[in-house]
Formats: C-alpha cells, sequence, structure tokens
C-alpha cells in the first residue's frame, strides 16, 4: 500500500507492522467485518418480517395456516440450529438449480440424481460456471442471509407470538366496542401495543444473531473467522510477511470485537427498553412513573 | 449386509469400538441412523458432564456477582460478561489455539511431568469450554433469581432468627431453584445443542470419532444429498429435547411440591432467556 512497503523483507519494527497491517490480504480481513455487519444488517429486518408472518400465521382463525405458522415457530425449540445452517444451504441449493432446470431444459432425459450426484444441466448451474467470481460469492452470500432468516425467523414469531397474546384482552375487546374491524384491531391496537412485550424477546434474538454470524464461516462464506485463521497461521520464508502461528491473537481480536458489539447492543436495548416502556401500562412503565412522581 | 450387522459394527463407533472403516460406497438407510445415532453419545457426553459440573460453578458465580465485595463481584462479572458476550464458536477456537501452546513435551511439576497433549483433544478441551460457557449462562440465570427472592421471604426469616449460611440454606437456595429452574431447562436444552459445534470449530474429530452432526455432515458430503441425514439429526435432537424437558419437569415437580396446584409454573420455551 505505502512505497516503503515494496520490500517487506528490509524493513521492521513499526514500519513493518504498518506494512503488515495494511497488505492486501488484511484489507480483505477489514472488509469482512463489513459482510459481518452487513449480514446482520440484512438479516434482521428479514428475520423480522418471516417471525411477523410466522407469528401472525399461527394467530390465523384458519386451521392449516395456524398450524403452519406454530409448526414453524416449534422447529426452534427442538433442533440445533447449526443443523438448520448446515441443511438450508445445500437443500436450497439444490432447489433452486432443480427448479431451474426444469424450466430450462424440459429435454433433458437423464436423471438430476445420479447415484452419488446432483446433477442438472449446465444452463440450469447457479450461478453459471462462466460467471465471474464474484457472482458465486454474492450467490454464497445470499443463500447465508436467506438460511439465517429462516432460522432466526422462527425464533422471532416465537417472540411476536407471545408479545401478541400478550396483549391485555380489554384492549382488543374495546376496540371492537368501539367497531373496529379485525383488521383495524389487528393493525391500530394489537400491533402498536406488542413491541413492547417483545422487546426483551428481540434484544434477546439480536445477541443471538451477533453471537451466530462466525457460523457464516461453515457455510463457506469468507468471514472474520475465515481471515483470522487464514492470516494468522504460520507463514515460512516464502511468504512476504514471515511469521510463526499468531492465530490465538487474531482470535483474540475477533473476541474483543463480538464483546465490544454485544456490549454497545446491551446498552442502546437498555435505552430503547426504558423509551418504550414510557408510560405503558407494565411493571416496568409503573416503575418509570412512580420515579418520576 | 444386513441391518443389524451394520448395528453391531456401528453403534458404538464414536467411541471406537467395532468396524474401524466408516462406509464408503452404498450408503443405506440403517447405516445412517445407526452411526449418526452412535455420534449422539459425544454430545450426550458433553453436554451431561458440562451441565453437572457447570451447576456448582454457575451457584458460585452467581452468588459472588450478588456479593456486596467488589474483589468478589467484579471478577465474576467479568466472567459472566466475557464469556456471555462472545460467541461460542470463537471460545472454541480460541482455546484450541491457546491449548496447543501449551509445551508438547508436559509441563514439570515438582519433579512429576504432567502431560499436556490430552487437553487438544475434544473430549478435554471442548468439554471445558462448555463447562465455562454453561456456567456463565446459568450464572446470570440463578443471580436474576437471587435478585427476584420476595423481600418479604427475607425479612421473615430474619425475623425468624436466621442469618448466613442458615438463611441461604433455608430460604434463599430452595427460592433461587425453584424460581430459576423454568429458565435453566431452557439453558440445558440449548448446552446440548450447542454440543454440535465442537466438531465444527477448531477441535478434530481424532479416528473420525465425532459428534451426531460429524456423521450427519459426513454423509451429507459424500451422497451430496441433505435431505436424509440432517432430518435423522434433527428427530434425534427433538427425542433428547423432549427427554431432557420430561427430566427437568420431573425436577421442577419435586422444588414446586408444597404449592397449590394452580401456582405452580410450568416449563416452557421463554425466548426472552435464551443464549
Amino acid at each position: 500500500m505505502f512505497a516503503a512497503c515494496a520490500d517487506p523483507k528490509a524493513i521492521e519494527g513499526l514500519t513493518w507492522a504498518a506494512c503488515y497491517l495494511t497488505s492486501g490480504k488484511h484489507l480483505d480481513f477489514y472488509w469482512s467485518f463489513v459482510t459481518v455487519l452487513m449480514l446482520l444488517a440484512i438479516t434482521a429486518p428479514a428475520a423480522l418480517a418471516m417471525g411477523f408472518a410466522g407469528a401472525t400465521a399461527a394467530r390465523s382463525r384458519f386451521l392449516p395456516l395456524s398450524l403452519l405458522g406454530k409448526a414453524y415457530a416449534a422447529i426452534v425449540r427442538g433442533v440445533p440450529d447449526i443443523v438448520f445452517f448446515l441443511f438450508f444451504v445445500i437443500a436450497l441449493d439444490q432447489g433452486i438449480e432443480w427448479m431451474k432446470h426444469q424450466i430450462v431444459c424440459p429435454d433433458w432425459t437423464e436423471p438430476v440424481r445420479q447415484g452419488l450426484e446432483f446433477r442438472v444441466c449446465p444452463q440450469a448451474k447457479v450461478p453459471l460456471g462462466s460467471s465471474s467470481a464474484i457472482w458465486h460469492q454474492a450467490y454464497g452470500f445470499g443463500l447465508a442471509v436467506f438460511t439465517f432468516a429462516i432460522v432466526f425467523g422462527a425464533f422471532a414469531a416465537n417472540v411476536l407470538y407471545g408479545a401478541m397474546s400478550a396483549v391485555p384482552r380489554s384492549q382488543l375487546e374495546t376496540a371492537e366496542a368501539y367497531g373496529m374491524s379485525q383488521g383495524q384491531v389487528f393493525r391500530r391496537i394489537l400491533v402498536p401495543q406488542m413491541w413492547v412485550y417483545a422487546l426483551p424477546g428481540l434484544s434477546n434474538l439480536w445477541m443471538i444473531l451477533i453471537k451466530a454470524t462466525p457460523l457464516l464461516f461453515l457455510l463457506g462464506v469468507k468471514d472474520i473467522v475465515y481471515w483470522a485463521r487464514e492470516l494468522g497461521g504460520s507463514k515460512t520464508q516464502a511468504y512476504e510477511y514471515p511469521h510463526p502461528d499468531w492465530r490465538l491473537w487474531y482470535f483474540l481480536g475477533l473476541l474483543v470485537f463480538y464483546l465490544l458489539f454485544t456490549k454497545v447492543s446491551e446498552i442502546v436495548l437498555a435505552r430503547l427498553s426504558a423509551r418504550l416502556s414510557h408510560g405503558q401500562a407494565t411493571a416496568a412503565g409503573e416503575a418509570m412513573r412512580k420515579v418520576a412522581a | 449386509m444386513s441391518c443389524w450387522q451394520t448395528v453391531q459394527d456401528y453403534a458404538f463407533r464414536s467411541i471406537g469400538l467395532g468396524e474401524n472403516l466408516l462406509p464408503r460406497t452404498d450408503f443405506t438407510l440403517c447405516q445412517q441412523i445407526t452411526l449418526i445415532g452412535s455420534g449422539l453419545i459425544w454430545n450426550i457426553y458433553f453436554g451431561v458432564l458440562a451441565l453437572a459440573f457447570g451447576f456448582f460453578l454457575a451457584v458460585a458465580v452467581a452468588l459472588a456477582k450478588s456479593s456486596r465485595r467488589a474483589l468478589l463481584r467484579k471478577p465474576a462479572e467479568w466472567f459472566v460478561f466475557v464469556l456471555r458476550g462472545s460467541p461460542l464458536f470463537i471460545q472454541f477456537f480460541l482455546a484450541y489455539e491457546t491449548l496447543q501452546l501449551l509445551p508438547k513435551a508436559g509441563i514439570n511439576l515438582l519433579g512429576i511431568t504432567v502431560e499436556t497433549s490430552w487437553t487438544t483433544r475434544a473430549w478435554a478441551g471442548a468439554l471445558f469450554v462448555l463447562f465455562l460457557n454453561t456456567s456463565a449462562y446459568a450464572a446470570e440465570i440463578f443471580h436474576g433469581a437471587l435478585r427476584s427472592i420476595p423481600k418479604g421471604d427475607l425479612e421473615a426469616a430474619e425475623a425468624y432468627g436466621l442469618t448466613g449460611w442458615q438463611k441461604f440454606r433455608r430460604i434463599q437456595w430452595p427460592t433461587m431453584l425453584r424460581l430459576a429452574w423454568p429458565s435453566y431447562t431452557n439453558e440445558a436444552i440449548f448446552l446440548f445443542h450447542a454440543t454440535t459445534l465442537v466438531f465444527f470449530s477448531g477441535f478434530p474429530a481424532f479416528r473420525q470419532m465425532g459428534d451426531a452432526l460429524y456423521y450427519a455432515n459426513y454423509f451429507a458430503d459424500k451422497t451430496f444429498n441433505p435431505f436424509v441425514p440432517y432430518p435423522i439429526v434433527a428427530a434425534y435432537f427433538i427425542a433428547l429435547t423432549l427427554l431432557l424437558t420430561f427430566a427437568f419437569s420431573l425436577v421442577n415437580k419435586h422444588l414446586n411440591r408444597h404449592l397449590p396446584s394452580n401456582q405452580k409454573s410450568r416449563i416452557r420455551l421463554r425466548p426472552q432467556i435464551i443464549r
């Protein structure tokens, strides 16, 4: 990056450290933090939307829909999330390719599953074998985001379902007495009031989501864990910057990153919770009223 | 090869007994069910031992965290903060890298050489990490329970002349357990789920002796078909979760045996306290 870094073997001390920490691979490493933050930024609203849909479905009066919603919310209870992660990434990939295969190559006669192989016609590969590496990466990232959204959507559905049932029944009955329709009661009374009940659960979910991001590594995305292992591993003299095994230090760095991240989230969420509790008919709201009085 | 033969060969493969070679071609459903079930031994091993040891450390840390003395409180707060604030996945990596730094030849303690190589193996190293991790989560739960013991109960205890150890033994301890138990059940369930991370994070599976997910992943990689092995793991874990919930609900019943039946707390998923 800098001119002084042209010959890394000749420099030492602080200059060496500065050059080492700004090498091309390290810049990739720093970018991977952005990948993680991006994953969180996309996944959190997506999971919330899935959860909202799931919770609404679970409350539905139409039995099959309600069963579907409840089953979706229940999957998180019994099965480790990592099983879903490993499963969905392959299953989604194969599902998408299979569907594209049906559309693109209708006259393909060979079976898709041949013994131990999954073979679709070359035009049905996603992304196409000829497309550039960036598309492969984007596709992998997209699959990971979708998988995270499905799994955490189930957690969120659980939280929101509980929150919806926690809104006092009398509030809804009052709205009905005013002549509001079912949809109006849902939109104007239930949804605005449920957030304060949902917030503790959603805060916890956000923490879990942060702590689940290293699993991106298992899904084949080049995330911070991948780079920490890659950069930290011992480098021989063949490399520009030879050094012994420094993986411990890289992982300590990641640990500090996550600790800071969760700490900041905790502080922000506590403030948000205080603001939402203001004037609410809950224990927290009552406590705030007493302090003010 | 009959299914019974497969069961005999692979039922204890995960602990190194029976047939050494894993199946390579012609994977049958029987093989997948047997081998993945065999891997479950490790999940149960990690879960049960971490939970059993972790319970005591958790109580100690929770008490230290509630202590008025900063010398006790601060370390407990940091312990809980570091282990709850960082991903278990990173903790596994970090522990593995640290344990690898121990001298290979062993440490010389007062003339006795202590072997160190076993610490990097999953059965010891990963168990240690899980033990610390579950202690931190459970400590937070117990700490919360200690803080929500009704004030009147403590005042009544003091009015009866109970102090110190007696007050703890007779009032705080049973009430804490009763209040914490439903959350603690959740923690136990999620700890068992967390055991599937062991062989995916630093700790290598020695001689292909891995847990349920390790074998499921093996089959999914070899057959390129995720639709068989992963549902099998899922089914095993649902069964394990039900069993665990049942066992914990028995304890819960025992803890609440003095209460009238309409006041008893039931155990259910509480999403605000899952890890």
